[in-house]
């Protein structure tokens, strides 16, 4: 850039995401099948496009309140009540933002100063280490272990020195591992911020997608959902700020529709930001969230099942052609290791399967620590295409391994 | 359960190899093929067929959808006049519905002329039927739950975050 449109420094220290390059390269050809996905290959479901569309009919296109359409928040207090035992209040306890994304960032640039350090759990989520540097932060990489199937340990914040950090990023089930956490499992976690007075911020956009049988849910939070939320345990409700979202469980990606939970004050803080930056989330996508909320509960329960038939097809089938795969419980991705015998690093291997069969996946690399000799696998796709998919990688691997 | 969830699948795609629904179920391959074995057996899964989408064959078949009305006397029932109609090979599908007719029948044939021909000499001669309207099909946009469309309209893009 030249002149004085120079970009700030905090903008040149992040670079262009690692994914970017696989999309342009599967851009080059036409009989690519996408693993790469990080959407639902979903539609909304149609009561839900249907009062998005309505609501324009009636004319329903100036700004809602900052926080959101006070029934919408209604309604997700209700939701998270019911479905995952989170009380939190219309009024002051709940933003309704622009997608997940911006719960995020909102929460980035509310509670994290220039300096501040953010531990944030790896494998992850590619906007979170961007989000904390435009914040002004530092990154501190958690690294989670294939060993403890990608769940947090105390032992891995340990290691890290996250004692020492002001915010905790934790989200859970994981992109890209497909990872989950029982409560039993997050309680030596809570014990650990509240003993380093770590505030928390938990990315639940997936929660809804979590495929443990039924007879573990006692396992999980006092909600119906299998989903355990660090927010339920004692003394974090105070510290954490919940993000979740309609884009992954109601396939509403395109519509931008997220939500922060947390304590008044630190709602409050964030609604500062997004007053001031995007005044309210869409007005449309907000009439499509609340009727996601009322009556779509069965679409969701049905795209779940779709996609806990291919999460089993798809962790069977690597581990068939010889890709150590765990057994990932939530969100629609696995995260399989490249074959024993492969002698390359795994964006070889990814590079590769997409120029020689046409098969495009992600790279476990880009998603930070913990992620190198992994692979990123969305399957987000029709069954048809994941068997084909999973035939030319088995054939890739049988030339090449 | 697992029956169930092998129909669901089977309904899904007949296709599926045991290997495939094994994979996709809790299941090993051999209770799979039980599953296959016994919903057959028990008459519940009664045959395999492909969808197919006519409009997209040169030699195009015609169907139609015929209602049938029928007054019925103390020797005959609707069962008796089904089982009739159900023996002509013309006839893909035979429903008794509630409604403003008894029967809703699926006929197939080479030409309007052929269906038509069956209809008028087969079908209504019939002493019980009283009455046939025939409505040929003129497009199919869904069959068997399968959307006919063009359907590849993934406009995802094919790597993101
Ligand atoms: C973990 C995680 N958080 C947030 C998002 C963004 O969600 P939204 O579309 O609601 O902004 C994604 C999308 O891929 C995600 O994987």
């Amino acid at each position: 850039m030249t002149g004085s449109l120079e970009p700030a420094e905090r903008v040149q220290a992040v670079g262009p995401s690692g994914i970017r390059r696989f999309f342009e390269i599967a851009e080059e050809r036409d009989d690519v099948i996408s693993l790469g996905v990080g959407e639902p290959d979903f539609s909304a479901p149609w009561a839900a496009r249907d009062a998005a569309i309505q609501s324009l009919e009636r004319g329903k296109t100036s700004y809602t309140a900052n926080r959101g359409m006070y029934d919408l928040r209604e309604a997700i207090s209700r939701y998270v009540g019911d479905r995952f035992g989170l009380e939190y209040g219309p009024d002051e306890e709940i933003l309704v933002t622009a997608g997940a994304s911006e719960a995020v960032d909102l929460a980035f640039r509310a509670f994290v100063d220039p300096g501040d350090t953010v531990a944030v759990a790896q494998p992850a989520y590619i906007s979170y280490g961007p989000g904390v540097t435009f914040a002004g932060g530092e990154v501190l990489p958690v690294r989670t272990r294939e060993e403890d199937d990608f769940r947090l340990t105390v032992e891995a914040l340990e290691t890290a020195g996250a004692e020492t950090a002001d915010l905790l990023v934790l989200c859970y089930p994981n992109n890209p591992t497909g990872a989950v956490m029982s409560r039993a499992d997050l309680e030596p976690i809570a014990a650990f911020a509240r003993e380093h007075d770590l505030a928390v911020l938990s990315d639940e956009i997936y929660a809804e997608l979590t495929y443990d049988e039924r007879d573990t849910a006692a396992d999980a939070s006092p909600g119906t959902a299998t989903h355990a939320s660090i927010a339920t345990l004692p003394g974090m409700r105070e510290r954490t700020i919940v993000c979740n979202g309609f884009s992954k469980a109601h396939a509403m990606t395109g519509l931008r529709l997220g939500y922060a939970l947390g304590p008044g004050g630190a709602i409050n803080a964030m609604n500062r930001v997004h007053q001031y930056g995007m005044l309210s989330a869409p007005t449309t996508a907000q009439y499509a969230a609340l009727e996601a909320l009322d009556s779509c509960g069965d679409d969701v329960e049905a795209m779940v099942d779709q996609y806990n038939r291919r999460r089993r097809f798809v962790i069977s089938r690597f581990r068939e052609i010889g890709m150590p795969c765990f057994e990932a419980k939530g969100a629609f991705y696995v995260f399989p290791e490249v074959p024993d015998g492969w002698d390359g690093i795994a964006n070889e291997f990814a590079e590769r399967l997409l120029r020689e069969r046409g098969v495009a996946v992600v790279p476990g690399d880009v998603f930070g620590v913990g992620g190198e000799g992994h692979l990123r696998v969305s399957y987000a796709t029709g069954l048809e295409e994941l068997r084909e998919a999973l035939a030319r990688i088995e054939s890739f691997v049988d030339q090449h391994v | 359960m697992s029956e169930r969830e092998v129909l669901e699948l089977l309904r899904e795609n007949a296709r599926y190899d045991t290997a495939d629904i094994a994979r996709m179920t809790d299941l090993d391959e051999d209770e799979v093929a039980d599953a296959i074995e016994a919903l057959e057996a028990a008459g519940i899964v009664r045959g395999y067929q492909a969808v197919v989408d006519w409009d997209r064959l040169e030699d195009e078949r015609v169907r139609a959808e015929v209602e049938l009305n029928v007054t019925l006397d103390r020797e005959t029932g609707y069962d008796d006049i089904a089982e009739r109609l159900a023996r002509f090979p013309q006839v893909k599908a035979l429903r008794l519905i509630s409604g403003d007719y008894d029967f809703d029948m699926e006929v197939e044939g080479d030409s309007i002329r052929e269906v038509s021909r069956f209809i008028s000499e087969k079908v209504a001669p019939v002493p019980e039927i009283t009455q046939t309207v025939t409505h040929y099909v003129m497009a199919s946009y869904k069959e068997n739950g399968i959307e006919l469309g063009d359907g590849e309209d993934d406009d995802r893009l094919s790597v993101s975050p």
